[in-house]
């Protein structure tokens, strides 16, 4: 379960979000949607453990994040998977070693390591990819690869920043596609996205941002409130 | 993560090489220095073994004469040794130095060459007391010492060691920021690796031991090329510095002493190494922790 708790996050000046509480349930596709500038993102690294909110609580199945110390930091992050919308992949390594990397990172035996990242490559339809690199793959490829990195540890929690903001709407659908099905194996998902699309097809709930704030919050939400 | 150190080093090949013959070049001269000290320490020690004042005692000494000159030597506490060497002995240690030159032999007795007493003093200071004190002894002809000889050598070996110490510290420093500075450009241009890294969940010791583990190597690398060089060096010296230190036990100079020197350049150029690149880590503790 992931709590915000009246959280506010200041830059100096720059309030990107001022009281903001929510709760996500175990097992949740949740839609966080909102302008560029509402404070997604921010959401996204605040669970990260990348800042930490200037004031209030986030609680991930009762635990603060805000407290966990930085030395540990990394084995909290090992229980998230994390999609971003520039797929952050490594290019002198190919599909198969990128989606490998975060077993390697938590040391995984190299066996199961291969079985694993097998499975997920299948998953995400990449199995004929897997020793392809980076540049030799399509904008959807990288998307997958990237998230197949994402879910090789099988997280707790995915969170998915704008994961369709570089691809064109048929691609984007699949994507999307992909997301439900590991929602649907038990994985929380948090997809912060400005694709109407997509929220509207999905039917999922739906917290809209807007200048920092929760502006709405609604189970079976759409884009935009009055459509 | 010993993958990851391996593409550090192939993809920027030129930087490493850069940092592996400077770091090499310090370690040379280093090495260099040491050899050179190690080598005037040998000459000193082979000077400060022999006998440092030779008096040269007059025909008429008896044995009794003799044994009291000694014991009044021994008395001072200054002397380490004391030899007598009467007259046949010195013929055969003339003999043995001129046995090539069958003329210089010829004519020679035991007659015509003086007994004389070796002292060894404990200290090079104590040289000149020791010589004041024979000189008064009516038996003693003549004083022969090598104070001035063994003294300025005793005072090279000693300068030798100051400056080489201050230049091999100098060359260190030239070292470890060489690598702090290499190191510190490729986590620059890998900035965003290491963030991507971090939010897969990569601990501090993953991202950071790949850069530990490349600057030992370039210390390592850098340690036996220096060694190669001081050995080839050595290897093409030799034949001149034989005969101009004949008689020194110098040459050949031992595997066993190659092996130690090589030993500690790999002890030093470990150091430089995991000193630099933790400077490196530490100046970029945001991006890497």
């Amino acid at each position: 379960m992931i709590v915000f708790e009246k959280v506010t996050k200041k830059f100096g000046q720059i309030t990107a979000l001022e009281d903001v509480s929510f709760v996500i349930d175990k097992g949740e596709f949740v839609f966080l949607t909102g302008p560029s500038g509402a404070g997604k993102t921010t959401v996204v690294r605040l669970l990260l453990g990348e800042y930490l909110p200037s004031a209030g609580e986030i609680k991930v199945n009762d635990k603060h994040i805000q407290k966990i110390p930085r030395r540990i930091l990394h084995l909290w992050r090992r229980k998230l998977g994390v999609v971003f919308q520039d797929y952050k992949l490594f290019n002198d390594r190919t599909v198969e070693e990128n989606v490998s990397l975060p077993l390697q990172i938590q040391k995984v035996p190299a066996k199961e390591i291969s079985s694993r990242v097998d499975k997920v490559l299948a998953l995400v339809g990449l199995s004929e990819r897997a020793h392809l690199f980076p540049a030799q793959l399509a904008g959807g490829e990288l998307q997958r690869t990237s998230l197949a990195r994402a879910i090789v540890t099988a997280p707790e929690i995915l969170l998915a920043d704008e994961p369709t903001g570089n691809l064109d709407p048929v691609t984007s659908l699949e994507m999307v596609k992909l997301l439900k099905e590991i929602n649907e194996k038990g994985t929380t998902v948090l997809m912060a996205t400005h694709n109407q699309e997509i929220v509207d097809s999905c039917k999922n709930r739906v917290i809209e941002l807007d200048k920092g704030k929760v502006v709405r919050d609604e189970k079976e939400g759409k884009y935009c409130k009055n459509v | 993560m010993f993958k990851t150190f391996r593409q550090h080093i192939a993809r920027s090949p030129y930087q490493s090489m850069a940092a592996i013959l400077v770091v090499s070049l310090s370690l040379f001269l280093i090495c260099v220095f040491f050899l050179l000290g190690a080598g005037s320490k040998v000459v000193l020690q082979y000077f400060e073994s022999r006998p440092q004042l030779i008096a040269y005692l007059k025909d008429e000494a008896k044995p009794q004469d003799i044994e009291l000159i000694i014991a009044r030597i021994q008395s001072t506490g200054k002397a380490k040794q004391v030899t007598y060497v009467s007259k046949e002995k010195a013929l055969e240690l003339y003999k043995e130095l001129f046995k090539d030159k069958p003329l210089l032999l010829e004519m020679v007795t035991a007659k015509i060459l003086p007994a004389s007493l070796e002292v060894s003093p404990y200290n090079l200071s104590s040289v000149n007391e020791l010589a004041e004190m024979l000189k008064k002894e009516p038996l003693v002809e003549d004083l022969d010492f090598e104070e001035d000889v063994v003294l300025n050598l005793s005072r090279f070996v000693s300068s030798l060691e100051k400056v080489g110490l201050a230049v091999a510290g100098f060359l260190l420093f030239i070292a470890v920021l060489t690598v702090l500075v290499v190191l510190g450009m490729k986590i620059s241009q890998r900035k965003e690796e290491i963030e991507i890294l971090k939010l897969l969940g990569a601990s501090s010791w993953y991202i950071c031991f790949p850069l530990y583990l490349e600057g030992m190597f370039y210390g390592l690398t850098a340690a036996i090329i220096s060694w190669g060089l001081s050995y080839l060096a050595i290897l093409y010296s030799v034949p001149f510095l034989v005969n101009f230190f004949s008689g020194i036990p110098l040459f050949p100079v031992s595997t066993i002493f190659m092996s130690e020197v090589l030993a500690g350049l790999l002890g030093v150029g470990i150091v430089v190494g995991f000193l630099g690149s933790f400077l490196a880590v530490l100046r970029s503790a945001r991006t890497v922790r």
